[in-house]
């Protein structure tokens, strides 16, 4: 077996007011891989993302990266698309080639094949304000993208969008995975969408325990016929109980 | 059978009622003047405050240069300080618990209490033009500091997976977040330079060589020239109106197509 990307082994983190974020997780992130962090509000599933792009130190155990050294590889999408306001989606997809050096006529290709890559290459001049909510994820998406990181760590992308947006941009986001290959990591309250998505699940407990691992042995691309199959709704029902283990606080 | 409404123009609708209040207003007041002969040494009809300012041109022309000239220095001063301290407080927390004790009182000093003083160690138009700076400072300053620090936590977060260096933070970042900030800043700050610019001038008085409007104004008073007294106020009320109607439309211009506090409705 290959070595993981991203490996946590016996992991803790504790922030500076007491408060246990994480204690003694393991989890290995394999590369190419779509793994969806599933549970509870407050089980640290944020906190994970955080320490594998670098943003936070673990406290305790280890964390190993394969791709330390390059920073270009991790791209980041939170809950809010997170854009800056003052600046056309073009910029807001060129600020990370502007702050690696890049000048913005030899970006420019960069930037606009990140842009058709989402489906806002004819959006490059709006601002973010004349948007909808799915096309400033978009943006965001493609700003995350536009340094072809090796992972992308996604906290909740789809979260505040209505149910028809978030349809779409998933089978969007399992065919930008199927072009590039991009090992993603994606943290969801939603069960039907981490099934939909994924394909391994960690069902996280409070302080990141991770309460089961299952896999989602289906192949891409998927659409609505997985959607409304019977093997969707039996990983679901597992996907569920194992959820439920984890809010009960059942590791049996 | 349809039938149309027609609407008046927006800016009839926006400028339209306000116009017609002041309109109003002057009317009144001319009409009182007139029908009740009131002598000009009590109060001068809105005609005869216009016709002094056409005949007192000569006086009030190069005393309101003055007075602009004072204005747009401090401004600028006040521009400069309060945004280059409010980079340094949001680069280093030392230098803004070091300094910002000292802007507060300067800020919370009433202005007239210290231009005596400030007369007494600098020459009249020095010792005005640090007046009107030191009011005009510090709304620039604290709203240009809030402004810094407010950069979105998940932004700045962003910046850092992007090893940004402080620089590349502080231009891309921090200083388009704070621009709000720092265009209300001033606003008021505009405002408050030509306040600082009176009565710094009023305070001068007698030490004064006479020149900006404010000492137009006691001068007149001296000679109870009230008309006079009046044009120079509406010439200083309309100084007033014109700066913060110039930085609205700066404003406006600068977050139009992304601030909500500048632009139309949001799709």
């Amino acid at each position: 077996m290959t070595e993981p990307l991203v490996s946590f082994q016996n992991a803790g983190k504790m922030y500076s007011n007491g408060t246990v974020a994480l204690s003694g997780l393991d989890l290995d992130v394999q590369g190419s891989e779509f793994l969806t962090l599933l549970g509870p509000s407050g089980c640290g599933k944020s906190t994970i993302l955080r320490l594998i792009a670098g943003l936070d130190n673990v406290s305790s155990g280890t964390l190993t990266r394969d791709f330390e050294q390059d920073h270009a590889s991790i791209g980041f999408v939170f809950q809010d698309p997170t854009l800056m306001p003052w600046a056309s989606v073009f910029d807001n997809v060129f600020l990370p080639l502007r702050l690696r050096g890049f000048a913005r006529n030899k970006a420019s290709p960069a930037v606009n094949e990140a842009l058709a890559l989402v489906g806002l290459a004819s959006s490059g001049g709006a601002f973010p304000r004349e948007l909808s909510g799915g096309m400033r994820m978009r943006a965001s998406i493609a700003r995350a993208l536009v340094l072809r990181p090796l992972v992308l760590l996604m906290d909740e992308p789809f979260a505040a969008l209505d149910e028809i947006t978030r349809f779409k941009l998933n089978d969007d986001l399992l065919a930008l995975q199927g072009e590039l290959g991009t090992t993603i990591v994606f943290v969801t309250h939603s069960v039907f969408e981490s099934v939909y998505l994924s394909t391994r699940i960690a069902v996280m407990a409070a302080r990141g325990r991770a309460v089961a691992e299952i896999a989602i042995d289906v192949p891409s691309p998927r659409g609505m016929d997985f959607r409304t199959s019977s093997v969707y709704a039996h990983y679901c029902a597992q996907v569920s109980r194992a959820l439920q283990r984890a809010m009960d606080g059942d590791l049996a | 059978m349809k039938s149309f409404a027609v609407r008046p123009p927006r800016w009839a609708a926006r400028y339209g009622p306000p116009a017609l209040v002041f309109a109003a207003v002057l009317a009144g007041w001319e009409a009182y003047v007139r029908l009740r002969n009131v002598p000009a040494y009590i109060l001068p009809s809105p005609s005869r405050v216009l016709e002094t300012l056409f005949t007192d041109r000569a006086t009030l022309i190069p005393a309101l240069l003055v007075t602009l000239k004072t204005t747009f220095a401090a401004l600028a001063a006040a521009v400069a300080g309060g945004v280059g301290l409010a980079i340094l407080f949001t680069q280093w927390k030392w230098v803004e618990r070091s300094f910002l004790p000292f802007a507060i009182v300067l800020q919370v000093t009433p202005i007239v209490a210290i231009a005596p003083l400030l007369l007494i160690y600098l020459e009249e138009p020095a010792a005005v033009l640090v007046c009107a700076f030191l009011v005009a400072f510090f709304p620039i300053l604290s709203n240009t500091a809030l402004g810094l620090a407010s950069a979105d936590r998940n932004l700045v977060d962003l910046f850092k997976l992007y090893r940004a260096t402080r620089w590349q933070t502080l231009l891309h970042l921090r200083l388009p977040a704070a621009l709000p900030y720092f265009l209300g800043g001033l606003r008021i700050g505009g405002g408050l330079a030509l306040i600082g610019a009176i009565v710094a001038e009023l305070a001068a008085g007698n030490a004064g060589k006479g020149a900006g409007l404010a000492f137009r104004i006691s001068e007149a008073g001296y000679r109870l020239n009230i008309p006079r007294m009046f044009a120079a106020l509406a010439l200083i009320s309309a100084t007033g109106i014109a700066i913060f109607v110039a930085l609205s439309a700066l404003s406006s211009y600068l977050l139009g197509r992304w601030h909500e506090s500048a632009a139309g409705p949001e799709r």
